[in-house]
């Protein structure tokens, strides 16, 4: 029996499982907008605003989330600075939570700068204020902010894997894929994102067609990193024998499948991007309530 | 910084009255549970069942039968290791969690928001919140006692020194005889985190134990949560890397000009 097996839930449940994915979410169209805006061409544009509009409306929900989650959500600020000691700040480099902490307040910081910029590009801004703010994020700046928001985004993305294999919880430390995983399904579920939410914006159905074909191969590694992530777990496999494993089987299969089906048929972009989303929900709702449903007394006393 | 103290439980002398248990709840004025009304376990004499926010002491019962009159009682009294290298500590993200000059393990409930990262890198399944103050709770080892020199109230309360206070040092030679005592009976006595050099540096908190660790709810190989970190970390940014060049590849300015003199993409 693995030795994970003795330590206790966290009770990490329905909003760290939301957190999860809109961070995925957010994260994953950060990165694709900052690829777009750097690598793309100006049709794509749409589809970069888009991204940075995703991006910053899911770190500000994700920080919402992780907030409302803690047991006294007014000390939430007891991440970031030092409480005996403030202003200094507090940050322990090798606590993924830590790090994840200012991850997510910087990554809001440089997404909603983006998300300004592009909403003043098109002239959405009717604030004075935030249209002072965006208007000043444009040019070479633009491309900087929006470059930064789609690293701390690639960060976003994963690192919450990381974080739950850096415990001695049953599965998420049980194997070292956890983050590459959750790194691919955000790049995937932020592909889909944007496909679904970009023609709004006046995305071209050549822009939307080419995320689609990236979109493919963001689920072909998010496939492959699945494989290697069930093959790491080796005998802690039988914890999948449960209510849990179905739904990872439904996410795998309706999730990834089945849209890798349909771009493979050219059919509806749209159908596929949503299940797509989807699957990224049924993969990290899978893998939470698998290892919180298993409690440390009851496997000692053989139940 | 004093002398690292601890506790050293033997679990051969319990008797499984649960004093210590009394003693930390009402030293510690930790609260009832379920308004005071008692579920009973129903598969066991032991109806605390775990340690959690507001149980910081637990004596488990291991009820070993195969008959009615064919087996025996295994008893320990269970509580925070504070472990010499805290898997609790490393984690806790808002320094909360602090080792004392007694090389014990505290969390300040003043400091603590309630984020559980503990609970989950704790490889005992110590931790836990407690429901009264909304923030993770675990044994001090009296740490209020400690500073003016008196004993924690659970070996204080110990009627058979099943758990005995001390300096570590001194305990482990006590451990070592007790154990070669054991022995010379024939019974098979073995210490579980008395070695400094063994998992997580040596626990605080170590025991004797007449059978297997797992038999009693504790990992053979204990382990910190950071173990995982490099491995997690380079296979993350890995995947980064390469989903980072398929979507520069994918999404470039010249992919589209190529589709465009090959007449569209795929839609």
């Amino acid at each position: 029996m693995s030795d994970t097996f003795f330590s206790g839930a966290p009770h990490w449940a329905w909003l760290i499982i939301l957190y999860f994915f809109v961070g995925g979410i957010a994260g994953g169209g950060s990165l694709l907008a900052a690829i777009v805006d750097w690598f793309g061409a100006p049709e794509d544009r749409p589809v970069a605003r888009t991204g940075y509009n995703v991006a910053a409306v899911g770190a500000i929900i994700s920080g919402a989330l992780l907030t409302i989650d803690l047991g006294r959500p007014l000390r939430f600020w007891h991440m970031l600075f030092q409480s005996a000691n403030f202003p200094t700040l507090m940050f322990k480099g090798w606590s993924p939570i830590s790090f994840g902490a200012w991850g997510i307040f910087l990554f809001g910081l440089f997404s909603v700068l983006a998300a300004l910029g592009g909403m003043a590009e098109e002239g959405r801004l009717h604030n004075p204020a935030l249209r002072a703010v965006g208007g000043a994020v444009r040019g070479t700046l633009a491309k900087v902010v929006g470059g930064v928001a789609g690293l701390l985004g690639l960060f976003i993305a994963g690192y919450t894997g990381v974080l739950l294999s850096v415990t001695n919880r049953p599965i998420w430390a049980d194997g070292p894929w956890l983050g590459a995983l959750f790194l691919a399904s955000g790049v995937s579920t932020g592909a889909a994102t944007l496909i679904l939410l970009a023609p709004g914006r006046g995305a071209t159905e050549q822009s939307l067609a080419r995320l689609s074909a990236f979109d493919t191969k963001a689920l072909v590694v998010e496939l492959l990193v699945l494989v290697l992530f069930v093959a790491s777990l080796g005998a802690v496999n039988r914890v999948w024998l449960s209510f849990w494993g179905l739904v990872l089987l439904v996410g795998v299969g309706f999730g990834i499948l089945a849209p890798l089906r349909m771009h493979a048929q050219r059919r509806s972009l749209t159908g596929a991007a949503r299940l797509v989303l989807l699957g990224g929900f049924l993969l990290r709702l899978a893998t939470i309530f698998a290892s919180e449903g298993i409690e440390r007394y009851r496997v000692a006393a053989g139940m | 910084m004093a002398e690292a103290m601890g506790f050293f439980t033997d679990t051969t002398v319990c008797i499984g009255c649960k004093a210590c248990e009394v003693a930390c709840k009402e030293w510690n004025q930790l609260p009832a549970e379920n308004g005071g009304v008692r579920e009973l376990s129903g598969d066991s004499y032991d109806n605390t069942r775990k340690l959690d926010g507001i149980h910081w002491r637990h004596v488990r019962f291991i009820e070993q039968f195969k008959g009615p009159y064919d087996g025996r009682w295994l008893m320990m009294s269970d509580v925070c290791k504070h472990c010499v290298q805290a898997g609790c500590l490393e984690v806790c993200p808002t320094g909360a969690i602090v080792r004392t000059q007694f090389d014990t393990v505290v969390i300040q409930s003043d400091v603590c928001n309630g984020c559980r990262a503990c609970i989950a890198a704790c490889p005992f399944g110590v931790i836990d919140i407690n429901p009264v103050s909304g923030t993770a709770q675990k044994c001090t080892l009296c740490y209020d006692r400690l500073q003016v020199g008196l004993e924690p109230a659970c070996s204080k309360a110990c009627p058979t020194d099943s758990i005995q206070f001390g300096a570590i040092a001194e305990l482990r030679t006590r451990a070592e005889k007790r154990v070669a005592q054991l022995k010379s009976q024939g019974v098979a006595a073995e210490l579980y985190g008395a070695d400094p050099g063994g998992p997580l540096g040596g626990l605080n908190s170590f025991y004797l134990l007449v059978d297997k660790p797992e038999v009693y709810g504790l990992p053979r190989h204990p382990e910190l949560p950071t173990t995982n970190l490099a491995k997690s970390g380079g296979l993350s940014v890995a995947s980064a890397a390469v989903l980072g060049l398929l979507a520069i590849v994918g999404l470039r300015k010249r992919r589209m000009d190529e589709q465009s003199r090959g007449g569209g993409g795929n839609v």
